[in-house]
């Protein structure tokens, strides 16, 4: 079985080529795959017996003694029989249906991938593999609908079609994993022996009713019918395959299967009874309210997969019989049928019943099979129909309780089975000759005839000699019992009830079908009632679905960085700040806040001006005043560094004040000085969430204070600072030596934004002041920065040579020579700013970056040392080492950043006004165009990083 | 004193959240200055403080004579002051060049028509 599955495989991953290799006889050649299997099977099928079955297994995941066990019984070999002898045919069929279409390989790929699919379903033992096999079905089948992917109604039915089975095939693997559990084992074997112990199981309710829900989808029982009918979007080989004798008998399969372990109970009987009759019925209906063949042949289809329900949902020797029968008899007739179909569409160019008539001259062996067929669906003798419905009316005869209720459906839903198979034979092919155009009709060509003919005759020789079937009717009955039962086959049974009800039907019937035209439009008239039915509620709930998920994208991401942030700081409220509060993190006794408070008089009203000073920030709607604000504040934390004993922090903080706000004012000259508008609630909200996150940070802060302060670290910095790293100021020590790779993280940072601000200054459109061209600064300003930029150029020199000893450093010194530029560029401008300089400040990001990590290599040429060792040399009382090298690095790149982001922007926004635009300057434009970046605007500007 | 730090992180913090939730990008990027003081006296507290104690060891000691300040917060603070500088200076380069190409530099507004960014200047 193993052997079958993976040459029914391989055969389906060969078929693209086999296609192209055969040719026109595509379909003959394709057809000898299943036809080896099938006979395979047949050859198996002698030694199936009653009471033998064959089981092969596989180590599937070994490590949690998972096998892949498959088993061959009289069940499971009528299914493969069926799976591969219609493969054959159909294969045959469709080679003719789809010649010289472009996709045809790709359709025997998905073909024989469902087969396999399908082979696997029925050949399965465990319950997880089953459960693979029918979701492979399901995707086959989606793919196969919607084969003709242009169209939107197959595209639409296909995935109408998966979601349902999909559905359904999700509340089976639950089921499955229920009954693994009640039963111990996911062997069904296994589970077969264990069928009452299950069924006094407290898990078998639930068990059941999702393994029920899962045949139910596949096989279109109401209330999940509505698929079948919209799947005829797929084309008709599809059809007649999947959607007579395959896909969706998978659930009948599976209900028979389950039958000895789940069947026989109340539950069982009423549940599928129900749903089996109201499916014949609905079906039965809907059957002849259509007047295109294949949604008759659907609907058709929804009735006998009903009168199948029905048959197990009894599940008596009998009963088991009849369905055994019956499902041999529909897959035939409903093949053979849809192939008919098939073949009218593709000679006339139509199935609408309305526009066929008289076929049978032009059509002569189509109009035989289909003749064959219809009588089988009609249940007429000689033919095997005639002989399943016999057997049925007799199962469903011998129910107690249900005496006449049952028959009267099943009467009632057969007579209009027999109106639609007068629907489906005798309005195309007999009476007068009617076709859309009036065209001359040709018979289909060979391999469009030969497999409804075959089936036809099958159909024929069953009903005349019935015990041909004997031997496999009855293993596959003894298979659904769990025991021997013993079943004789005949066409003839003698004059019974079962007969009577057979002559009522007919009679019924063809009543039915000489009144066609009216009841067709009497139920066309309510098919309002049909809006409300279940597959409203599918596309609602699809439509719903649609919804809910854009609903949720808005909300989520609803694309507006303040409700990110919002939330963002919302969580960090309520998460930090409210674990803290919950679980006493921090101590809010007044006494312990009191003694914290305690501060020198000038530190306290310091500390009061500087959170003044923010407060003010947030409320001004000024930008002007709010910068200067944010100045105070940012100064004023300078200056707690300098009484909290940090020189170099104050330093720092100080010119990188000075510094932000240059750059500030630089952006605000060309940006809009309009006023925000803003709800006041939405202000309130913002508000109330500020003080909450701040009073987060406040308590987390109070709380850190309350540990015990661990000075490990600390004291070995102040410890090894002069002699491991010859400074006598441990801050400077720490970022150029200790943690050197830090700092070198640090300053690449630096650089590469700098180099990112240039690029994103330089590109696009500038935006010029709104402030027009700056005015002369005045005299004293510009011999005052004269002097005053040799003056710190010479300090910040100063300044980074002591940091190493004394406040001071790389960092400091490179932001006091900045600032001694950007003073300059106050007075002087951009232009003799950048004459000054003589080269671009960018340079200097490199050679810095280059001198960090050159002093860091020192270690590692001379020493071996690990990168950024130290190095030293004793020059008199001097020590010299790589460290203070590592420094110039930080320098350069500080005033290299400083300098490229200040002038930039100063030659976009305050650059002289733009000469008049050039919409679209040419390459060559603007290559001849190489004027400083100043005179020309961003447009036309090639770039010169 | 460490308690009257904390009070004040938490005053700075508070602006500039409320700074962040701003519509103009231009507050949005005071709050993020505001925030970043925060940080800085936040690791500067947490560190422990005092007053008058630099820690820089007087010449001809290996080590320093008394208590000092802890020179690791400094440390890291210095370094993020100045990466903080650079995060600055950059976001104010690209809220130029966010209103040089959309003319607006309100958050709605550029959330609401994200379609003007595509017909955008690419330079």
């Amino acid at each position: 079985m193993l052997l079958a599955l993976l040459f029914s495989i391989g055969w389906a991953l060969a078929a693209p080529l086999l296609v192209r290799a055969a040719g026109r006889a595509a379909g003959w050649v394709l057809a000898l795959g299943p036809a080896a299997l099938f006979a395979g099977f047949l050859a198996a099928g002698g030694t199936v017996g009653p009471e033998a079955s064959i089981r092969e297994t596989a180590a599937w995941v070994p490590t949690l003694g998972v096998e892949a066990s498959f088993v061959l019984d009289g069940l499971s070999l009528l299914f493969a029989l069926l799976v591969t002898g219609l493969g054959a045919v159909i294969a045959v069929y469709a080679g003719s249906y789809l010649h010289g279409h472009r996709d045809l390989g790709r359709f025997y790929l998905l073909f024989f991938a469902f087969l396999s699919a399908m082979l696997g379903v029925v050949l399965a033992d465990n319950l997880i593999l089953l459960f693979i096999f029918w979701e492979g079905t399901s995707l086959c089948s989606y793919l196969l609908v919607g084969f003709k992917h242009e169209s939107t109604p197959a595209r639409t039915s296909a995935l109408q079609a998966l979601l349902v089975t999909g559905a359904g095939g999700l509340a089976l693997l639950a089921g499955f994993l229920l009954l693994g559990i009640a039963g111990g084992s996911f062997e069904l074997s296994v589970l077969m022996e264990r069928g009452a112990a299950i069924r006094s199981h407290d898990l078998y309710l639930p068990a059941f009713l999702l393994i029920a829900l899962g045949a139910f989808t596949k096989s279109a029982q109401v209330p999940f019918h509505f698929w079948l009918p919209n799947a005829m979007a797929a084309p008709t080989p599809v059809s007649a395959y999947l959607h007579s004798a395959t896909m969706v008998k998978a659930g009948i399969y599976l209900l028979a299967r389950t039958d000895p372990i789940l069947g026989g109970t109340g539950l069982w009987t009423w549940t599928l009874a129900a749903a089996g009759a109201a499916t014949m019925l609905v079906g039965a209906v809907g059957a002849l309210r259509h007047t295109d063949l294949k949604k008759v042949l659907a609907y058709s289809t929804i009735t006998a997969l009903g009168t199948l329900v029905v048959l197990l949902g009894l599940s008596y020797g009998a009963s088991i019989k009849a369905a055994i029968v019956f499902l041999l008899v529909h897959a035939l007739y409903k093949s053979a049928l849809f192939l008919v179909a098939g073949s009218i569409d593709h000679e006339t160019g139509t199935r609408n019943v309305l526009h066929l008539g008289g076929l049978r001259r032009a059509m002569p062996l189509t109009a035989a099979a289909a003749v064959l067929a219809g009588l089988s669906m009609a249940g007429l003798p000689p033919l095997f129909g005639f002989v399943g419905k016999e057997l049925a009316y007799k199962a469903k005869l011998g129910v107690e309780n249900l005496g006449w209720l049952l028959p009267t459906i099943a009467v009632t839903a057969n007579a209009l089975t027999v109106a639609a198979a007068g629907i489906l034979v005798a309005r195309p092919f007999f009476g007068r000759r009617r076709t859309p155009d009036g065209s001359q009709v040709h018979e289909a060509p060979l391999g469009m005839w030969v497999g409804p003919v075959v089936i036809g005759l099958v159909g024929l020789a069953f009903g005349l000699v019935p015990g041909l079937l004997y031997a496999p009717v009855s293993a596959a009955v003894d298979a659904v019992a769990g025991e021997p039962v013993d079943i004789n086959l005949a066409l003839w049974y003698g004059v019974n009830t079962a007969l009577y009800l057979s002559l009522a039907t007919v009679a019924l019937g063809v009543a039915a079908f000489a009144g066609w035209t009216p009841i067709r439009y009497a139920l066309l008239r309510l098919r309002r009632l049909s809006r409300a039915g279940p597959e409203r509620a599918y596309e609602a709930g699809l439509d719903g679905l649609f919804r809910l998920a854009a609903w949720q994208t808005r909300f989520f991401e609803g694309g507006s960085v303040r409700s990110y942030l919002a939330a963002t700081f919302g969580v960090i409220a309520l998460a930090v700040g409210g674990t803290l509060l919950l679980r006493g993190g921090v101590s809010l006794q007044p006494a312990v806040l009191l003694d914290g408070l305690q501060a020198l008089p000038y530190e306290t009203g310091l500390v009061a001006i500087v959170g003044a000073a923010a407060l003010v920030a947030a409320r001004l709607r000024s930008m002007l005043l709010s910068i200067t604000s944010l100045g105070v504040v940012g100064l004023g934390l300078a200056l707690l560094f300098v009484m909290m004993s940090a020189p170099d922090l104050a330093m720092t903080q100080f010119l990188v004040e000075v510094l932000i706000v240059v750059i500030a004012l630089g952006v605000m000259q060309a940006l809009p000085l309009a006023r925000e508008v803003e709800p006041r609630g939405r202000r309130g909200r913002d508000a109330v969430l500020a003080v909450a996150v701040g009073a987060t940070v406040s308590m987390l802060l109070l709380a850190v204070l309350r540990l015990p302060f661990d000075a490990t670290v600390p004291q070995y910095f102040l410890e090894e600072s002069v002699p491991g790293g010859f400074g006598r100021n441990v801050v400077n020590v720490i970022l150029v030596d200790f943690r050197a790779l830090d700092t070198l993280g640090e300053i690449a940072v630096l650089a590469v934004a700098a180099v990112g601000a240039f690029v994103v200054l330089k590109l696009g459109r500038p935006a010029r002041s709104r402030l027009g061209p700056p005015p002369v600064p005045s005299v004293v300003l510009r011999a005052g920065a004269r002097l005053l930029l040799a003056l710190l150029v010479v300090t910040s020199l100063f300044m980074l040579w002591r940091g190493h000893n004394e406040p001071g450093g790389g960092f400091i010194g490179g932001l006091f020579a900045a600032s001694a530029v950007v003073l300059y560029l106050m007075a002087f401008r951009q232009a003799r700013t950048e004459r000054l300089l003589r080269v671009p400040p960018r340079s200097a990001l490199g050679v810095g970056l280059a001198v960090a990590v050159g002093s860091g290599l020192v270690g590692v040429a001379l020493a071996g040392a690990p990168f950024l060792t130290g190095q030293w040399v004793a020059v008199g009382t001097l020590k010299l080492g790589t460290p203070l090298l590592f420094d110039v690095g930080v320098f350069l790149v500080v005033v290299g950043f400083t300098l490229t982001i200040v002038l930039s922007l100063e030659r976009v926004v305050a650059g002289p006004p733009q000469p008049p635009q050039q919409p679209l300057a040419s390459p060559e434009a603007a290559a001849a165009d190489r004027q400083p970046a100043r005179l020309n605007g961003g447009t036309t500007e090639p770039a010169e990083v | 004193m460490d308690v009257l730090f904390a009070l004040l992180a938490g005053v700075l913090t508070a602006a500039g959240v409320y700074l962040l939730l701003r519509r103009s990008l231009v507050r949005m990027l005071f709050g993020v200055i505001l925030l970043s003081n925060a940080v800085n006296l936040v690791l500067f507290a947490a560190g422990r403080t005092t007053r008058a104690a630099p820690p820089i060891i007087p010449e001809g000691l290996s080590a320093p004579a008394g208590a000092v300040a802890n020179p690791l917060p400094q440390a890291l603070i210095l370094t993020a002051i100045v990466i903080g500088f650079g995060l600055v200076a950059f976001a104010f380069v690209l809220l130029y060049r966010t209103y040089a190409t959309f003319g607006t530099v309100d958050a709605d507004d550029l959330a609401r028509e994200p379609e003007r960014g595509e017909k955008g200047d690419g330079g």
